[in-house]
């Protein structure tokens, strides 16, 4: 039996950074809001003992339980997808917060080129440039960067950035709301090295605390301690912004917010009467095994990509992409971004074991169209990175790329190497293709009985071209640096390794756009079949750029929150 | 030696804010219940010996109520414990700059680790079908890691008594190195097909769990003293680094475990 709540005007699907941010706005409205998490509750008490490499960096503990759900994964058509049975490449979250409480802070804005990538490409260099022949499928987003500005402003707001300008950057209409972090010794390393190669280095943009912050909601943040325990970790400090400790605290002070916790939402349902609307949706109680129907007037899905695209899918919400035809749109454009580079070997000791999440610098000369792509076979680029995340000793044993990987030999040198390397690399952006996409699995089903959802992903050869490009760009600054050795990651990629960790930086699925022939949900991240359901998070990017997406998510979901504003004021279509 | 200064309580409190009335979290307040203030030379005194203490300590303290060092859940067979044991030491060997994984506790480590959520794969996806994958599609095997390990230690015990006649802990430090490189080529047949488990795959467990043993919390049982982290100038759970982060000196800082 499936029990009936009372109705709510907005329900989201999920309590990270988009479900918290639409939360916190439409709350703030006098909107009444219930979020649905599939985890459990948590908070800055539970992180009093969080420097534990081996249960937080190496099990996963704030980390999605597969044996719940996962997904299948193959590199092509032809091949058998396999469950990922263990995570690896990337690390979707569960719980209050989300994958916004193992964040980094890296909090960069995508570039105006990206937004509008076909158009500025096609301009440049001539429509040929687009590579459509080789499967790529570029397109605008039907957004510009002008028109986001004012939603990144807000995030970096709220989330207490520390920053400074960047040269290479867009207009901003207002400076970062912090200083940017301290720079080390070897972040001014990297500085002079960038500099003498006459590259633009900047702070990188932080969601850590360079001071103590009050954002404008109220939130206060603390100093960060450069404790280096951020990515896979949560803050104990409450130094860095994430979802509990700024958005969801802001909506539940309205006293319109709630979030039911081991909330497993597996199904939207669509009105009986009106199928251009949703009605509520399904959700099962992880604890009891209950099953409950939480009626509202206004979806927002707001839970990681493959979630959000699954939800769409299961309950048979637009329609699914086939690359044969390359009709439908849900499940396209799942893009992720190549994070290779040069890694230098010195013979002096570095404090290479403190730090912070985003304590680093960028250089983004190599990055979008900011250079010549005239003589280059492929477009777009990365930003450098030099971050000084904190190295911790059971995933960091760096060796030269000929030594062994076990033994005597080993154990010297990945101790000596310990303080010894530094390295300079690239966050680089994929395009969409035809052939990698989302699907369900027609084998593998998830706990309750769903479809694993299925990724069919591989790198592309300008993804090789680029990488090598970029890579030899890291190498430059390390050896200027005054590395005695220098490795550089610029073998051929070769096919897509789901197992070791990349980054968390996956994109797309369900895309957003002007056209419904090519998107699933307008530029306010309305549905196109669903005029009060709406879609928030990196699965709405058209692609992936070469910085990192979490700025953008945030941007999004404030565009988003005053989206749904509108709509449920005036329950009007919004792009028209 | 360390020459250092731990992060002081004064310090914690101003750069957050307490000490000014700003606001703290929660975390914090009860952080600070158990800040480590213990100043370093009473730490010194704590340290033992890198090497070989575990053994005897393990024995003397057995009818205690202290946990013996040589304690085990999982393996309950002393040649299987002493098979895997000595092929954690070939992994990470014990030479001029420290201990070996087996003094450091690795196999202890491991031991606890196969009882538990590690070994049973709790939070990983083990629903079949089961087929043998590429290379880019990981772990799918139907073996959880504790039945993993027995099967990998069986086809260790067989290769040492196939080459050698002699059972694989009591080998040349070389032989044992030639049956690990077999297995890490993936040139040992496991008699089973490759969608239940392969020699190379088994190697790369191995590894992994060695490399976890040597530099996890010593809570886990491995890095005993502290001397995986030691040897590694890896500081452990410091609380914070704002004193020091500015400093263009390298930071020798003697480590801290998470409790205690």
């Amino acid at each position: 039996m499936v029990k009936e709540l009372d109705k709510v005007d907005v329900v989201t699907i999920g309590a990270g950074w988009t479900g918290g941010i639409v939360a916190a706005e439409t709350s703030k409205e006098g909107l009444k809001v219930k979020s649905l998490e599939r985890g459990g509750y948590r908070d800055t008490n539970d992180y009093q003992h969080v420097h534990d490499e081996l249960k937080y960096a190496q099990r996963y503990e704030l980390m999605q339980d597969t044996s719940i759900e996962t997904l299948t994964f193959r590199n092509s058509r032809d091949e058998r997808a396999l469950p990922v049975r263990r995570l690896g490449s990337f690390l979707p979250g569960s719980g209050r917060g989300g994958a916004g409480t193992h964040w980094n802070g890296q909090t960069d804005r995508y570039m105006a080129y990206d937004f509008e990538i076909k158009s500025m490409t096609e301009e440049r260099y001539g429509k040929e440039k687009l590579a459509e022949d080789s499967g790529l499928r570029y397109r605008d987003w039907g957004i510009t960067f002008d028109e986001m500005e004012k939603y990144y402003d807000k995030f970096e707001k709220t989330a207490g950035v520390s920053g400074e300008e960047n040269p290479l950057g867009e207009k901003r209409s207002s400076p970062y709301p912090n200083p940017p972090m301290i720079k080390t010794k070897t972040l001014k390393m990297f500085e002079k090295a960038a500099q003498e190669l006459d590259l633009h280095p900047i702070m990188m943009p932080s969601s850590n605390m360079s001071q103590s912050y009050e954002n404008p909601d109220g939130e206060t943040l603390n100093p960060c301690q450069y404790c280096a325990f951020c990515e896979r970790f949560a803050c104990e400090y409450d130094a860095k912004a994430t979802p509990d400790v700024t958005v969801l605290k802001t909506a539940e002070k309205t006293g319109n917010y709630e979030i039911r916790y081991h909330s497993n939402v597996t199904e939207i349902v669509t009105d009986e009467n009106d199928d251009k609307k949703v009605t509520g949706v399904k959700f099962i109680d992880t604890e009891t095994r209950e099953e409950f129907f939480q009626p509202a007037d206004v979806v927002v899905l707001t839970s990681f990509l493959f979630n959000n695209y699954k939800l769409l899918r299961v309950s048979d919400i637009g329609e699914q992409y086939n690359p044969e035809t390359e009709k439908g749109t849900l499940g396209s454009n799942y893009c992720y971004q190549t994070g290779l580079g040069a890694t230098g070997f010195f013979d002096e000791q570095f404090n290479t074991f403190m730090g912070a999440g985003a304590l680093g610098m960028i250089a983004d000369d190599y990055n979008g169209d900011n250079f010549d792509h005239e003589d280059l076979d492929f477009i777009h680029g990365g930003s450098i990175h030099f971050v000084q995340t904190g190295s911790r000793p059971i995933l960091t044993n760096t060796t030269r790329k000929d030594t062994p990987a076990w033994g005597e030999e080993f154990k010297k040198e990945s101790i000596n190497n310990f303080t010894r390397t530094l390295e300079v690399y690239t966050m680089a952006h994929t395009g969409p293709h035809r052939d990698h996409y989302l699907d369900l699995d027609e084998t593998y089903k998830d706990a309750f009985g769903n479809p694993q959802v299925m990724l069919t992903y591989n790198w592309t050869e300008q993804d090789n071209a680029r990488n090598k490009y970029l890579t030899e760009k890291c190498a430059e600054i390390v050896e200027q640096m005054g590395a005695k050795h220098i490795d550089v990651d610029n073998d051929d990629l070769g096919n897509y390794d789901i197992v070791p960790y990349q980054s968390t930086n996956i994109s797309g699925g369900t895309p957003m756009g002007t056209d419904p022939e090519n998107s699933v949900v307008n530029t306010w991240l309305q549905h196109w079949d669903r005029d009060n359901l709406f879609v928030a998070g990196s699965s709405t990017f058209v692609h992936n750029s070469g910085n990192n997406p979490t700025g953008t998510v945030g941007a999004i979901a404030y565009r988003c929150a005053e989206g749904v504003i509108k709509y449920h004021k005036d329950n009007q279509r919004l792009e028209d | 030696m360390a020459k250092e200064k731990q992060f002081s309580r004064r310090d914690f409190l101003k750069t957050t804010g307490a000490a000014t009335g700003g606001i703290i979290g929660g975390s914090l307040l009860g952080g600070l219940v158990g800040f480590n203030l213990q100043d370093l030379d009473s730490e010194e005194t704590v340290t033992k010996d890198e090497a070989g203490s575990s053994e005897a300590s393990g024995d003397s303290e057995a009818s205690g109520t202290t946990i013996p060092e040589a304690g085990r859940i999982f393996f309950a067979n002393d040649e299987d414990f002493n098979t895997i044991e000595a092929a954690m030491e070939r992994i990470f060997p014990e030479d001029d700059i420290g201990p070996g994984a087996k003094a450091l506790g690795a196999a202890y480590f491991l031991d606890a680790q196969l009882a538990g959520s590690y070994g049973r794969n709790s939070r990983e996806y083990m629903q079949g079908p089961f087929y043998e994958g590429t290379d880019t599609q990981g772990y799918q095997s139907n073996l959880n890691r504790a039945s993993y390990f027995k099967l990998g230690i069986r086809k260790l015990q067989e290769e040492a008594n196939d080459r050698h006649e002699t059972a694989f802990s009591q080998l040349e430090a070389g032989q044992q190195d030639d049956i690990l490189k077999d297995f890490e080529a993936d040139k040992v047949d496991f008699n089973v097909p490759k969608s239940t488990a392969t020699s190379a795959y088994f190697f790369q467990l191995l590894r992994e769990a060695t490399l976890d043993g040597v530099y996890s919390d010593p809570i886990y049982r491995g890095n005993r003293d502290m001397a995986g982290w030691k040897m590694k100038q890896f500081p452990g759970h410091q609380h914070s680094y704002l004193d020091v982060i500015e400093s263009d000196e390298f930071q020798d800082i003697d480590p801290l475990p998470n409790f205690g």
